[in-house]
């Protein structure tokens, strides 16, 4: 188990190398990186910051030196300095970060919560009318994209009937409110997902030998369902959860921009219009980091579950 | 006496007796739901909508351009009819030209929030998202199963390699990697196309890596290589057949993925620039008047979910007709 776990560790680290690779090279291969802070239409910059510039980014030292300059910057928290507020990127994306966090885990937990069960009740009553109603959710939570989803939420529940704010964080106990249409919103694709891959894993069990023999046996289907089918059709939907939180940081970019959540996807967003290049990659390596930490969580938990890993 | 064996990886039975006579509604229906007749019709009625997109703007299909703003058309509700101002320039025009004076041309679904019609927007989206699809989904497939084959059939370090290679691209968030690298180029169609086939290729390389794993330990593959065929002739004409299978059925379960990232990218306003109609674009520009015209943000957004519906539908009978062993994807 420590050998599959030191292997994972040691894979973790080369993949932050090539994340910070790829962004360093996406920042040079303009040529000079400089350009990007003077944009056609801006203000420029003067002769004095420009060789300044030029100092600081380490402009005169060879291109693999640069990079090893960057990366002693970035390990040290210093991410450089916001083209508009100038104020400090590792500033910002801390201020932003927990919103972020929070969003994700609600949106998480409630996707968990609605989609297994969902899943596990569309196999055991397969052919019912629930079954196409879990398979009809199904398919809308795969088609129908995230972003139309939350302007069409906004538009019936905050518009029209007026029950829940549209967006921004409110303070206090009020706050919950302001969490329901975004979390949902994030949810409703995941738990789609969580519902397909559950139910097709329950399927599967279900119609498994050893699930014949329980039942040949006389245990009752409550028994059945949750002991013996469930418990080995959640290896599938485990990988998933592990996608997902994964792919909620991405699916956060979407949902923060239709209601203006003040998170670290928003911050992306906005700075990608404003062509803020020092944050975007501040917020980028912030998503490969989380990236590599949730994977290595996985990782963790598939040994504490799956004994075939643990001794393999 | 009837033998009567199903069709994909439903279990094949015979039923011996008398077989029932079906009558014309039930034979009908059979070959609708063996074969996703609506799905494909949707496509289809897509395809012609792009066909029709370009056609001439006095007395074409929708008699609105996509691009350019009417602005006595503002915000225009579902079914309400062309301004008056424009309606007697229009048939105005019509008289000094010696030229049938046409029908008023009403906004079938509305006009959006500079006056362009939001039916022919959809036209020309889907005019400009089908290219930009299927020419992104095409350099993907051929990216992708390349990836795979080498990875699958050279083995050893290259695998590891490669297969690392792959680890580092998803750790990187894609939408991220997609604004980074549309601050750094500019936003374009060109761009737009390269951004979509990096997202496009993955699954072909851990599918086709599968494959060739147990494909090149085939008895046949053996024999070629011991009558002298080289490494590329043995995955062409030995290799490469044998997992086309499951190529066209990734291809097309991702296509419609790839409708869902260019949409996210366009609303995130990373897509192809303006004033050229994308459906994300489209139900971005009509966030800011959801309280007034719900419709500018709301058809893109069917249409969307339509084709990425029908395009899951084909790719899941695609799958079950050629490759159920990919039921997991």
């Amino acid at each position: 188990m420590y050998k599959f776990l030191l292997r994972r560790l040691v894979f973790s680290i080369f993949t932050l190398i090539g994340a910070t690779i790829i962004v360093f090279t996406l920042s040079r291969v303009v040529g000079d990186p400089r350009l990007l802070y003077a944009q056609e239409g801006g203000y420029g910059m003067t002769q004095e910051q420009y060789d300044h510039m030029g100092e600081t980014l380490g402009l005169n030292h060879p291109l693999i030196v640069q990079y090893f300059l960057w990366v002693a910057d970035v390990v040290q928290g210093d991410l450089g300095q916001s083209l508009l507020a100038r104020n400090d990127v590792t500033d910002l994306i801390k201020q932003k970060a927990p919103n972020t966090l929070r969003l994700g885990l609600v949106s998480w937990v409630l996707a968990t919560v609605i989609g297994i069960p969902l899943g596990v009740m569309s196999a055991v009553k397969r052919g019912s009318l629930w079954d196409y109603l879990g398979r009809t959710f199904a398919l809308f939570g795969q088609a129908l994209p995230v972003f139309w989803i939350g302007i069409m939420a906004i538009l019936l529940f905050s518009v029209k009937l007026d029950w829940l704010p549209a967006g921004q964080r409110g303070e206090g106990f009020g706050q919950i409110k302001h969490f329901v249409l975004p979390s949902m919103t994030l949810a409703l694709a995941a738990a789609a997902s969580y519902l397909r891959l559950t139910r097709s894993a329950m399927l599967e069990i279900l119609d498994s030998e050893y699930v014949k023999l329980a039942r040949a046996k006389g245990v009752g289907t409550q028994m059945v369902i949750w002991k013996h089918a469930f418990k080995n059709a959640l290896i599938p939907p485990l990988t998933l959860s592990a996608l997902l939180l994964v792919g909620f940081i991405t699916g956060t970019v979407v949902v923060e921009t239709v209601f203006t959540w003040p998170g670290l996807g928003r911050l992306a967003v906005t700075s990608t219009t404003q062509n803020d290049f020092p944050v975007m990659t501040g917020v980028v390596l912030m998503f490969a980091l989380m990236y590599v930490v949730i994977n290595l969580l996985t990782d963790l938990t598939y040994a504490l579950v799956d004994p075939r890993i643990r001794i393999g | 006496m009837a033998t009567r064996v199903s069709i994909g990886d439903e279990t094949s039975f015979a039923v011996v007796g008398r077989a029932v006579q079906k009558n014309w509604i039930q034979r009908k229906w059979e070959t609708i739901s063996v074969w996703p007749v609506l799905p494909i019709m949707m496509i289809s009625l897509l395809i012609v909508m792009a066909l029709l997109a370009d056609t001439p703007l006095y007395g074409g299909v929708t008699g609105f351009d996509p691009i350019r703003p009417v602005l006595g058309d503002r915000n225009f509700s579902p079914g309400s009819y062309q301004n008056e101002r424009d309606t007697t320039r229009n048939i105005e025009r019509a008289e000094k030209k010696g030229e049938p004076i046409p029908d008023t041309p009403r906004h079938w679904l509305g006009a959006d929030q500079f006056g362009r019609d939001v039916l022919t927007r959809l036209m020309k989206g889907a005019q400009i998202s089908l290219m930009i699809l299927a020419i992104a989904a095409g350099v993907g497939m051929i990216f992708g199963t390349v990836y795979g084959l080498a990875a699958g059939y050279f083995g050893g370090w290259t695998d590891e390699i490669l297969m690392r290679a792959l680890d580092v691209y998803f750790s990187i968030p894609y939408i991220l990697l997609a604004l980074v690298a549309v601050i750094v180029f500019g936003q374009s169609v060109v761009i737009m196309m390269a951004l979509l086939a990096l997202l496009a290729w993955p699954p072909f390389v851990r599918n086709v890596r599968a494959e060739v794993l147990s494909l090149k330990e085939r008895d046949y593959v053996s024999a070629a290589r011991a009558t002298g065929a080289s490494d590329i002739w043995i995955m062409w004409k030995h290799i490469v057949p044998n997992v086309i299978n499951t190529v066209i059925v990734i291809a097309t379960l991702r296509v419609g993925q790839l409708i869902l990232a260019e949409a996210i990218l366009s609303f995130l306003g990373a897509g192809v620039p303006p004033p050229t109609p994308t459906w994300g674009a489209m139900v971005a520009e009509g966030r800011d008047y959801i309280g007034s015209a719900w419709w500018i943000s709301f058809f893109p957004g069917v249409m969307i979910f339509l084709l990425v519906m029908s395009l899951n539908f084909i790719g899941d009978w695609f799958r079950d007709r050629f490759d159920p062993r990919l039921r997991n994807l």
